[in-house]
Formats: C-alpha cells, sequence, structure tokens
C-alpha cells in the first residue's frame, strides 16, 4: 500500500539536496555584514519587541466575527452550485430556507449597528 | 447519480408549530429593531400571538388533529409522534407563561432590549427539537439552540455583577458539558456506525450479545451522553452551576429555564437512553439503568436536603429544582425495565407538564416581591405576606402545595405518576427514596406558607400589573385543574410512546 508513495521519496532526497546546497554555497561564499536590523526576527516590517497584550479595537474582533460567520455560511452555496441542475426545484427552495435564514442574520446585524465602525 | 428528494417525503406539515415559531421568531428579530424603545411592549405582545398560533398547532396536534402524519420527517432526522406533540405543548405553554413573566420585570428594571422575546423563543424552538430528534447529531444541534439563548438571557441585567456573574458561569460549564455529550455522540458513533437513535437500538442489541470487550465503547458513549444531559438537567454529580445560576440571572429567566432546559433535557435523555439501547441485559433491564438510579438517588436527597439550609427563595428555589430532576430521573430509571418504557415516558411528560405550571407561577410570586436591585427575596421577606397581599400569598401557597406534592395540586398527579411507573419497574427502593424525600420538601415549602401566613411582617410587594396578574392567574389555574382534573393530562400523555415509530 505504502508502494503509492515510492515516487515521493526522490523527491525528498532531492527537495533536501538542493536546500543544502545552496545554503551551504551562499554561507562559504557570500559576503557577510550582520547588523542589528538585519539580524532581527523577521515580522512583517514592525518592530518585533513590545508587549504581546496590546489594546486593539473593539470593533475588530466583531468584524472578525462576522465575517467568519457569513464566509463559512456562504461556503454552503458551493456544494449547491455543484448539483444545481440535479437537484432542481427541490434544490433551489431549499437553499431558499438556508438563504432565508442568512438573510434575517443580515438583516439583524445590519439595522442593529454592526456595521458601524463609529457608534 | 442520486435521487433527488421530493417534497412529499419530508413531511414537513408534522412540524408545523416549530416552523410556525421559528418564521415568526425570525421576523420578530428584525421588526423588533423598528420599535421604538418605549413600545417594547409591543415586541411582547407579538411574541406572545406568535407562540399562541404555534401553541394552538401543537395542542391540536397532540389531541389526535391529523396535521402531516405521525412518523419520521426530514430524511429520519425528525421524528413527530404523541411524545413530540406533548413536548411542544410543554415547551410552549412555558414559554407563554415566561413571557407574560417576563414584560413587567424587564420594564421595572428599565432593560429595554426586544432581543429578549425572540431569544426566548429560540430557545423554546430548541426544547421542542429536543424532544423531536431521532438523530443524535440534531439532538445535539436542539441542545445548543436550547442552551446558547439561555447564556445570553441569563446576563440580561447587565450592569448587576450576580447577572453577568451567572451567565459567564452558566456558559463556560454548558460549554464544557456540551463537549462531554459531542465526545459521548462520537463514541457511539463509533461503537454502532450511526447517529440514528433506531439504527443505534438494532446495533446495540448485537453488540450487548457480543463479547465483553466490544461494549466498552458503547457504555463509554452512553455514559458521557449521560454526564453532558445530566449537566443540562441538572441531576446531582453535574448540578453544581443551578445554584448561582438561578440566584444571579433575571427571575422571569429562571422562571423559563428552570422549566425549558428540563423538558428538552429529559426529552432528549428519555429518547437516547429508552428508545436507543436495548433493554435486553440479564433480568430485562437495561445496562444504563443502575446508573441512573444512583444518579437519582443523589439527585434527590442532596436537593431536598440543602434546600433546607437556604434562606433566600430564589436559591431555595433553585435546589428544589434539582429535587425535582431527581423525582423525574425516577421516570428515566423506570424506562430502563422492560415493558415500562412508554408508561414512564407518560408519567416523565405528566410530570413535567404539572412542574411547568407550578414552577413557573412559584418564580412568578418571586418576580412580584423582588425589587429592582435584586434584593427582597429572602424567606424573611415573606412574613406576613396574607396581610398586605392575601392573593399573592394564596397563589404561593397553592404552588408551595403542589411543589410538594399535596393532593388537590397538579404535583401530587405528577408524582402519582412518577412513582407508580417506578413500582411497576420494580424499583421500590427508588420510589420509598422519593417518598420521603418529598416528606423532607414539605419542610421548606411550608416554610415559606407559615411565613407568609403565621409570622408578623408587613413585606413590600411590587405593583401588580396586568401581564404578571395573568401570569400568576394561569399558572395558579393551570395548577389547580391539572391536580383537581388530571383528565386533561392524561389524556394527553396516553398514545406517548417513546419507541420510535419504525
Amino acid at each position: 500500500m505504502l508502494d503509492v508513495y515510492a515516487p515521493v521519496a526522490p523527491l525528498f532526497i532531492l527537495a533536501i539536496l538542493v536546500g543544502g546546497i545552496i545554503l551551504i554555497l551562499s554561507r562559504l561564499m557570500g559576503p557577510s555584514k550582520p547588523h542589528a536590523r538585519k539580524v532581527a526576527t523577521y515580522e512583517s516590517g514592525m518592530r518585533p519587541i513590545g508587549p504581546a497584550v496590546r489594546r486593539l479595537p473593539v470593533q475588530f474582533h466583531r468584524v472578525g466575527m462576522l465575517f467568519i460567520l457569513f464566509d463559512i455560511e456562504v461556503i454552503f452555496f458551493i456544494p449547491w452550485a455543484l448539483v444545481f441542475r440535479d437537484l432542481g426545484f427541490y434544490g433551489l427552495a431549499v437553499m431558499g430556507v438556508f438563504f432565508y435564514v442568512l438573510l434575517i442574520g443580515l438583516a439583524y446585524e445590519w439595522f442593529a449597528g454592526g456595521l458601524e465602525w463609529e457608534q | 447519480m442520486f435521487e433527488v428528494p421530493v417534497f412529499d417525503d419530508l413531511n414537513a406539515w408534522a412540524a408545523l408549530p416549530i416552523i410556525l415559531l421559528a418564521l415568526g421568531t425570525s421576523i420578530l428579530l428584525v421588526a423588533d429593531l423598528f420599535i421604538p424603545e418605549d413600545r417594547k411592549r409591543l415586541t411582547a405582545s407579538l411574541a406572545l400571538g406568535g407562540v399562541t398560533v404555534s401553541l394552538v398547532v401543537a395542542m391540536l396536534q397532540a389531541l389526535g388533529v391529523e396535521i402531516g402524519e405521525q412518523g419520521a420527517a426530514f430524511a429520519d432526522m425528525f421524528i413527530a409522534d404523541q411524545f413530540t406533540y406533548v413536548v411542544n405543548v410543554i415547551a410552549l405553554s412555558s414559554a407563554f407563561i415566561g413571557i407574560l413573566v417576563s414584560y413587567d420585570y424587564f420594564e421595572r428594571a428599565e432593560v429595554k432590549r426586544g432581543e429578549y422575546y425572540s431569544l426566548l423563543l429560540f430557545s423554546t424552538m430548541g426544547a421542542m427539537l429536543m424532544g423531536a430528534s431521532r438523530n443524535l447529531v440534531m439532538i445535539f444541534v436542539a441542545l445548543e439552540l436550547l442552551s446558547i439563548p439561555l447564556y445570553l438571557l441569563s446576563a440580561f441585567r447587565k450592569p448587576i455583577a450576580a447577572s453577568e456573574e451567572s451567565a459567564l458561569k452558566y456558559f463556560l460549564l454548558g460549554a464544557f458539558s456540551s463537549g462531554f455529550l459531542v465526545y459521548g455522540i462520537t463514541l457511539l458513533y463509533g461503537a454502532t456506525g450511526t447517529f440514528d437513535i433506531d439504527g443505534i437500538w438494532t446495533a446495540a442489541v448485537e453488540i450487548i450479545d457480543g463479547e465483553i470487550s466490544r461494549q466498552f465503547t458503547l457504555i463509554a458513549g452512553f455514559g458521557l451522553v449521560i454526564v453532558g444531559l445530566g449537566f443540562k438537567v441538572g441531576a446531582v454529580p453535574f448540578h453544581g452551576w443551578q445554584p448561582d445560576v438561578y440566584q444571579g440571572a433575571p427571575t422571569p429567566v429562571t422562571a423559563f429555564m428552570s422549566v425549558t432546559a428540563k423538558t428538552g433535557g429529559f426529552a432528549a435523555m428519555l429518547r437516547v437512553l429508552v428508545a436507543g439501547i436495548p433493554v435486553v441485559v440479564a433480568e430485562d433491564i437495561a445496562m444504563w439503568q443502575d446508573t441512573i438510579q444512583v444518579i437519582a438517588l443523589l439527585t434527590l436527597v442532596l436537593g431536598n436536603f440543602v434546600a433546607i439550609m437556604q434562606d433566600e427563595l430564589k436559591r431555595m428555589l433553585a435546589y428544589s429544582s434539582i429535587a425535582h430532576a431527581g423525582y423525574l430521573l425516577i421516570a428515566v430509571a423506570a424506562g430502563g425495565t422492560e415493558g415500562i418504557g412508554d408508561q414512564a415516558a407518560q408519567s416523565a411528560l405528566i410530570y413535567l407538564l404539572a412542574y411547568t405550571f407550578t414552577n413557573i407561577g412559584a418564580f412568578a410570586v418571586v418576580v412580584a416581591m423582588e425589587h429592582v436591585d435584586y434584593s427582597g427575596t429572602k424567606l424573611n421577606d415573606l412574613k406576613g405576606l396574607s396581610n398586605t397581599n392575601p392573593m399573592l400569598a394564596a397563589v404561593m401557597a397553592l404552588f408551595m402545595f403542589s411543589l410538594t406534592g399535596i393532593p388537590g395540586t397538579a404535583g401530587f398527579v405528577g408524582k402519582w405518576f412518577v412513582f407508580k411507573a417506578a413500582i411497576d419497574a420494580d424499583l421500590v427502593l427508588l420510589a420509598v427514596v422519593g417518598v420521603l424525600t418529598s416528606v423532607v420538601s414539605a419542610f421548606y415549602y411550608l416554610r415559606v406558607v407559615v411565613n407568609m401566613y403565621m409570622e408578623p411582617g408587613t413585606p413590600e410587594t411590587q405593583p401588580e400589573t396586568p401581564s404578571l396578574r395573568w401570569a400568576l392567574g394561569i399558572t395558579a389555574a393551570g395548577t389547580l385543574i391539572l391536580g383537581i382534573l388530571p383528565y386533561f393530562m392524561t389524556e394527553l400523555a396516553e398514545g406517548v410512546t417513546v419507541a420510535l415509530i419504525r
């Protein structure tokens, strides 16, 4: 059963070899001028030093939560799209129910002011 | 490729009460945002109207009017039988009275959030679905639908620390217990290869007849499901959250959840245990019967004895509600004997119906006593109530008699059926302990009556408003009528079978 994975083994070996050679070559031949900024931990260009617990705008969490909710719910439409023709009107009606629930959530969120950044 | 389902197969009409309630609640949720803060009475009235429509349909179904076929619906996820219908009636009645109790309380406390009613109705739907599930995944989803709004409702008196604390405690422990339930469900799936309760029955018959080693996963699964559901109903080793949450939550919420969460929890417990695990172990008893017996004994003894020590009315009622979970557990345990399953389910539903009116009524009296800052509910604050407010004292006395189980009240009928089921199932010890702890409970229930009628004092009560008066009237009438004419309850429960229609 493991035979299926046999072709992966050469790939592993090759990857380790190539990666190793490049690292060793650049260490041996490249110029080395260390600098405080250069050796610091990389953090997307921000200053890497500071407290881990920081104040974040609370709205960020609300938007994040709503995004995840709706994002996951929208994903459910994709399987339906795949079998749309086979399911016919039945599928449309069932997804209509699902969409109704989604819509009520969106309407509530919108009218209750969940989408306003400043309150 | 695959067969496209047809609408007629869904048998959706059988679920009409829940569908109506879901439609109404979702519209109410959005409509409430357009109702100005000083007119939230409109939201409450709309919610009440929605529940009434749904309750009428549920009543018709329970009384035998054919709305949708009895049997499986929604691709075997949902089961519509007399059990489902009666659970619907109980859950909707508690929602109806719960809304009546709530309005004045939140008006007085100046909490002007109309979401309250939507959340309450969502929770009701959860309880209704728990009785109607024939699939473990459905039971889990229904349980979450029941619990999550309750966590939110507990926090509705937000600036008051006790309310926030109770919500957080309930949420954390509730989430934990949901974890137990899900783990139990996965183990059951691992043992039997299906989520369908009927399928579990079929698979479990083979497993129980087979080797011991195969039974382990099944037993562990059922154990964890009992833990998860036991938490929701407040059975003893898992009751720790209940006093704090019941005391800290706003009183109308306590009234509602003390009944609805129990209805849902016991409905699911009866379905999963009695219908899901066959009674084929030695001497015609189910493998889980001893477990439930021990839990019931602990619940009865601890609930009743600790309630004696309380000097706060809400906390006392919280422990009393633990004790009542014990009486319901007697019924569940009785269901583990061959041939007693249906009778046990009937007695549990009768008990729940009686308990619904009585317990919400008792909490409604607390609402009428309680000051805005949560004070005024000590047992001593009741002293002399019969002088200042004779009507309130009279209904409170009625509810206390009913909770004790004195003949002529609904509570007596409930207890009678539960003990009868226990004796028919040869669980004499459990019945004896049940009766003895009822005697113990008379001490703390009658102390309330003594305080009201025989002690001097001039307690303050809140001005009674129409909706609270209606709530007290309905619950008192229900307690009396069901006590004197138990025919109404027995008629409803008559056709209840816990086994799934195959």
